[in-house]
C-alpha cells in the first residue's frame, strides 16, 4: 500500500511540476512568419487590370526627389538614427510587419470582424436595437459584423488594396527610385532586399488603404487602426526598407484609391440591407402567397431577419441580372415527402452526434464572436499564401479575387434565402436541438456552403496543387451544417454548387487580369 | 470519498453551469483510517437561470434554465491514519431548458488527491490539525470544452496544492483551507478565437485559479453537519462581452454558501450517507447556480485484524 501511495504522490508531484512549469504563452500560427521574400517581384504589376480604377494613373503620384539630394540623404540618415538605438519593441514590430503588409492587415481586419460579430441584445419591449454608424461606440456598437457585413468588408478592403498596389507598382516602374539600401550600401537593412523600386512604398499603400476603408467599416476602432498604421509605417523606416517620402507617397496613394471604393460602398445599397418592419412582413406574406410555410426567427424574443436586403447589394464580379440568374431553383416544398425525409435526416444527425462530427461542426461554425466563414477562408488562404512567397501585389490580387467571390457569393446566397424564405429544420421539428447556434435567417441555401464553394473554386485556381484539399474542405464545411442540425442537405448541396458558380466568375477575371500572363 | 467531489465540483463550477462546491471533499478535515477503503456513488444537480456576463447579471431566454447532472464514483483509501489517497471520476450531462442548443454528456476528468496530516496536536481546549493536499486532474475523454455553457468541463489538466487547518473543541469544529490550482492550456476545435484580441491558434491559455474554503459545524463519529463558504477565483482571464458566448479562459469567479452533512447509518460504521446544498451568492462569468448533492458510501476494512469498526476517522480529539 505504501507503493500505491508513493506512486500516487510521485504522479501528483510530477503533475504539479509539469503543469505549473510549462510555458503557457500561446504562439499564433502566423506569429513567427518569416520576412516576406517574394519569389518574383512582379515589377510589371502596373499593367495588371484593376477592379475599380479605369487606369493605374487615376490617382496622380508626384515624381520623387532624386537620391543624391540633401533631402533624400537626410531621410536615409533618419533610418540610420533609428537603427543606432533599436529597442526590443522596434525589433519586434519590424519582424511582425515584415511578414507581409497584406497578410497583417487582413489579420487585423479579421480581428475587428471577430470583435464586432455580436448580435445586439434586445430592448426591454422585446424589439431589437440596430447599431448606428454615426454613433459607433454607443450600444449596440457599430457594426454588427455578421457574415454578409464581414464578406463585404473583406471584399472592399482587399479590392481597394489591390487597385492601389497596381497603381503603386505602375509608379514604381515609372519613377524607378531605388530602395534606400540600394542607394546607400552602408545602410543596415533588417528585411530581405530586392530590386523593386521603393517609391511609393507598397507597405504604406496597404496601410493607407486600410485606414481609409476601415474608417467606413469600423468607425469606432480608429484609435487601434491608426496605432497599427503608425507602427507599420515606422517599422518600414526602421527596417531600412523605405525612406519617409516613399511612405508618405504610398500612404497618400492608398488613401486616395480607397476613397473611390468608399464612394462605391456608400452607393452599393448595403446601408439599406437591414430593411424595416414593412419589408420583413412582406417577405412573410409573399411566401404564404406562394402557398409555402414562411421562415420565422428561432431566437427569443424573435429577432428581425439578418440583412434581408443584402441580396440587392451591388456585386463586384458580375452585374445584378447575372446575380439573379445565379439564384438556384426552389427548395423542396415544405409539405413534400422529400422535405419530410430531409427533416428526419437532420433529426437523425443530432440524436447521437459523434465526437468527430461535433469537431467538424465546431471547426467550421464560425458563429458569434468569430471572424465568420469568409474570414475563415481568408485565414486558410493566408496560411497557404505564406508558403507561396507571393509579392505584396500578388497577395493583394489573390485576396481580392477570393474576397470579391466571397462577397458576391454572400449576395447571391442572401438573395436566394429571402427569395424563398424557407424554414430551418428546427422550425419544422422542434425536437431538433443543434450542435451550434442557428443563424437568424432562412435556411435555403446554406451560407457556409455558398461561401465555401466560391472560395474553393478561386483558391483552386490560385494554388492548383491544393485543389483537391480545397474541394474537400468546402465539402466538409458544407456538410458541417447538416451535422450541426441547422441545415437540410439540399441547403448544403445546392449552396455548394451555387458558390462554385460564383467562384467561376472570379476565376474568369483572374484569367484576364494579366497577373498570370 | 466525498472528498474528491470537490475537484469535480470546481471543474463544474468553471463551466458556468454551476459550482456545487459545498460539502466534504479534498477540502474537509476527515481522514480514512489505515487500510480502509471507502467507496461509493455520488449524484449532484446544479442549475441556474441567471448568470454574470462579466459583471452584469442577466438571464437568457435562449437558454432558459441550464442544468448539470453529475454521477460520480469516488473512493478514498487510508494508506495510514495520516495519509489518504482519494480518487474520483464523474459522468456529466448538461441541458438548456429553452432555445435550440443541444446538451452535452460524457465522462469528464479523473482526479487523484493525496491528503497528508503531518500535525495533530492538542492546543488549548481542542485539537489542532494541519493537512497538506496535492491533486491532479486529467480529462478521461476528448470531450468538448468550447461549447459553454453546455460543455461538461474545461478539459484543462490541473494540479493543485492545498493547505488546510482544522480546530475542534468537543463536537464543534472549524476548518479553513486555501488552494492554488495550476491549469494547463487546452486545445479547442476551432483554429482561431477572440478573447480581447484575435488569437490565430487552437490552443487556449488557461489562467490559474485559487480557492478558499471555510467550514464550521458539528462533528461526531455519527454525524457531521456543517456550513460551508467557498470562493473560487480565476487569476486572470477575460470577461464575456455584451451578449457574447462564454469561453473556457474567461475570468470565472464564484462565491457559494451552503451546508452539508455526513450521517453514519450502521453501528459498524461502515455505511454512511452524505448530502448538501449550496447557492451562489456572487460571481463573474459564471451561472448563479443552486446545487445539491447526495451520496452513499461503504467502508471496507483491509486491515489484518478484520472487520471494520472504526469507520472514517474524524479529526476529533482523541481524549
Amino acid at each position: 500500500m505504501k507503493k500505491i501511495f508513493l506512486f500516487s504522490a510521485l504522479i501528483i508531484a510530477a503533475g504539479v511540476i509539469v503543469i505549473s512549469s510549462c510555458n503557457k504563452d500561446v504562439v499564433g500560427r502566423t506569429d513567427e512568419t518569416p520576412a516576406l521574400k517574394p519569389v518574383k517581384t512582379d515589377a510589371n504589376a502596373g499593367t495588371w487590370k484593376p477592379v475599380l480604377l479605369a487606369a493605374p494613373t487615376d490617382v496622380a503620384v508626384a515624381a520623387p526627389g532624386a537620391t543624391n539630394t540633401p533631402d533624400y540623404i537626410a531621410q536615409v540618415n533618419e533610418i540610420k538614427s533609428f537603427q543606432a538605438n533599436l529597442t526590443d519593441h522596434e525589433k519586434a514590430i519590424v519582424k511582425y510587419w515584415s511578414a507581409g503588409a497584406v497578410l497583417r492587415w487582413n489579420e487585423i481586419l479579421r480581428e475587428l470582424v471577430a470583435k464586432h460579430n455580436l448580435p445586439p441584445y434586445q430592448n426591454a419591449d422585446g424589439t431589437y436595437p440596430f447599431p448606428s454608424a454615426n454613433n459607433p461606440l454607443a450600444y449596440p456598437q457599430f457594426p454588427f459584423a455578421n457574415p454578409p457585413y464581414a464578406a463585404r468588408a473583406y471584399a472592399y478592403v482587399s479590392a481597394a488594396t489591390y487597385d492601389a498596389l497596381v497603381s503603386a507598382y505602375y509608379y514604381k516602374t515609372l519613377y524607378n527610385r531605388k530602395a534606400p539600401y540600394n542607394v546607400d550600401s552602408s545602410l543596415n537593412v533588417l528585411i530581405p532586399k530586392n530590386d523593386l523600386p521603393s517609391y511609393p512604398s507598397e507597405d504604406a499603400v496597404v496601410a493607407g488603404v486600410s485606414v481609409e476603408m476601415l474608417k467606413l467599416l469600423f468607425p469606432g476602432d480608429q484609435d487601434y487602426i491608426q496605432q497599427k498604421a503608425e507602427e507599420h509605417k515606422r517599422a518600414r523606416i526602421i527596417a531600412g526598407a523605405n525612406v519617409r517620402s516613399d511612405i508618405e507617397a504610398g500612404e497618400a496613394l492608398g488613401k486616395a484609391v480607397a476613397q473611390k471604393f468608399v464612394a462605391r460602398a456608400r452607393g452599393d445599397r448595403a446601408g439599406a440591407a437591414a430593411g424595416n418592419q414593412a419589408a420583413w412582413t412582406q417577405l412573410e406574406t409573399d411566401c404564404m402567397a406562394r402557398g409555402e410555410t414562411p421562415w420565422y426567427s428561432l431566437e427569443l424574443p424573435k429577432r428581425p431577419p439578418m440583412l434581408p436586403l443584402f441580396g440587392k447589394v451591388k456585386t463586384f464580379l458580375f452585374d445584378s441580372l447575372t446575380a439573379i440568374s445565379l439564384r438556384p431553383g426552389p427548395p423542396p416544398l415544405v409539405k413534400s415527402q422529400q422535405m419530410k425525409d430531409e427533416t428526419d435526416e437532420v433529426y437523425q444527425q443530432i440524436l447521437h452526434p459523434t465526437r468527430e462530427k461535433t469537431r467538424i461542426v465546431h471547426f467550421w461554425a464560425d458563429g458569434v464572436g468569430t471572424y465568420t466563414p469568409p474570414g475563415h477562408w481568408d485565414a486558410i488562404a493566408a496560411e497557404d499564401f505564406i508558403g507561396k512567397n507571393f509579392s505584396e501585389v500578388r497577395w493583394a490580387r489573390n485576396m481580392a479575387l477570393l474576397n470579391m467571390s466571397l462577397m458576391d457569393a454572400g449576395i447571391v446566397c442572401w438573395d436566394t434565402k429571402y427569395f424563398y424564405f424557407n424554414p430551418r429544420p428546427t422550425q419544422l421539428n422542434p425536437a431538433i436541438k443543434t450542435i451550434t447556434g442557428i443563424p437568424n435567417f432562412p435556411a435555403y441555401i446554406s451560407g457556409h456552403s455558398t461561401f465555401s464553394g466560391a472560395a474553393a473554386a478561386v483558391l483552386s485556381y490560385i494554388i492548383p496543387e491544393r485543389a483537391t484539399a480545397y474541394e474537400a474542405m468546402a465539402q466538409e464545411a458544407s456538410m458541417s451544417r447538416l451535422y450541426g442540425g441547422i441545415h437540410f442537405k439540399s441547403d448544403c448541396t445546392v449552396g455548394l454548387t451555387t458558390g462554385k458558380n460564383v467562384g467561376s466568375y472570379a476565376v474568369a477575371r483572374a484569367r484576364g487580369d494579366h497577373a498570370d500572363d | 470519498m466525498r472528498k474528491f467531489l470537490k475537484l469535480f465540483t470546481i471543474i463544474l463550477l468553471l463551466t458556468v453551469t454551476g459550482k456545487v462546491s459545498s460539502a466534504q471533499t479534498d477540502m474537509d478535515a476527515i481522514m480514512m483510517s489505515k487500510k480502509q477503503l471507502c467507496i461509493g456513488p455520488m449524484y449532484s444537480y446544479s442549475s441556474w437561470t441567471n448568470y454574470w456576463e462579466d459583471t452584469l447579471k442577466r438571464d437568457n431566454a435562449n437558454l432558459g434554465k441550464v442544468s448539470t447532472q453529475m454521477y460520480s464514483l469516488m473512493a478514498a483509501y487510508g494508506v495510514s491514519d495520516k495519509l489518504n489517497i482519494l480518487v474520483g471520476a464523474p459522468y456529466v450531462s448538461t441541458k438548456a431548458s429553452a432555445g435550440t442548443l443541444h446538451g452535452m454528456k460524457g465522462v469528464q476528468d479523473l482526479s487523484v488527491f493525496v491528503k497528508y496530516m503531518p500535525i495533530e496536536t492538542e492546543i488549548g481546549p481542542g485539537t489542532f490539525s494541519v493537512y497538506g493536499i496535492g491533486g491532479v486532474s486529467i480529462p478521461l475523454t476528448n470531450y468538448v470544452a468550447d461549447f459553454l455553457p453546455l460543455s461538461i468541463g474545461l478539459r484543462s489538466k490541473t494540479a493543485s496544492l492545498r493547505l488546510m487547518l482544522d480546530y475542534q473543541v468537543g463536537n464543534f469544529f472549524a476548518t479553513a483551507s486555501g488552494t492554488y490550482v495550476f491549469r494547463d492550456n487546452i486545445t479547442i476545435d476551432r483554429t482561431s478565437y477572440y478573447t480581447d484580441h484575435l488569437i490565430i491558434s487552437n490552443e487556449v491559455e488557461m489562467p490559474d485559479a485559487s480557492n478558499l474554503n471555510v467550514r464550521t459545524g458539528y462533528r461526531s463519529d455519527k454525524l457531521i453537519f456543517e456550513a460551508v463558504l467557498n470562493h473560487w477565483n480565476t487569476i486572470g482571464g477575460f470577461g464575456i462581452t455584451r451578449n457574447n458566448m462564454p469561453f473556457p479562459s474567461n475570468n470565472m469567479d464564484a462565491t457559494t454558501l451552503g451546508a452539508s452533512f455526513k450521517y453514519t447509518v450502521t453501528k459498524q460504521h461502515n455505511l454512511f450517507i452524505v448530502g448538501g446544498a449550496n447557492a451562489t451568492i456572487s460571481g463573474r462569468n459564471v451561472g448563479q447556480a443552486t446545487s445539491f448533492y447526495g451520496g452513499l458510501f461503504y467502508v471496507i476494512d483491509f486491515s489484518k485484524k478484520g472487520k471494520a469498526t472504526s469507520s472514517t476517522k474524524t479529526a476529533a480529539p482523541k481524549k
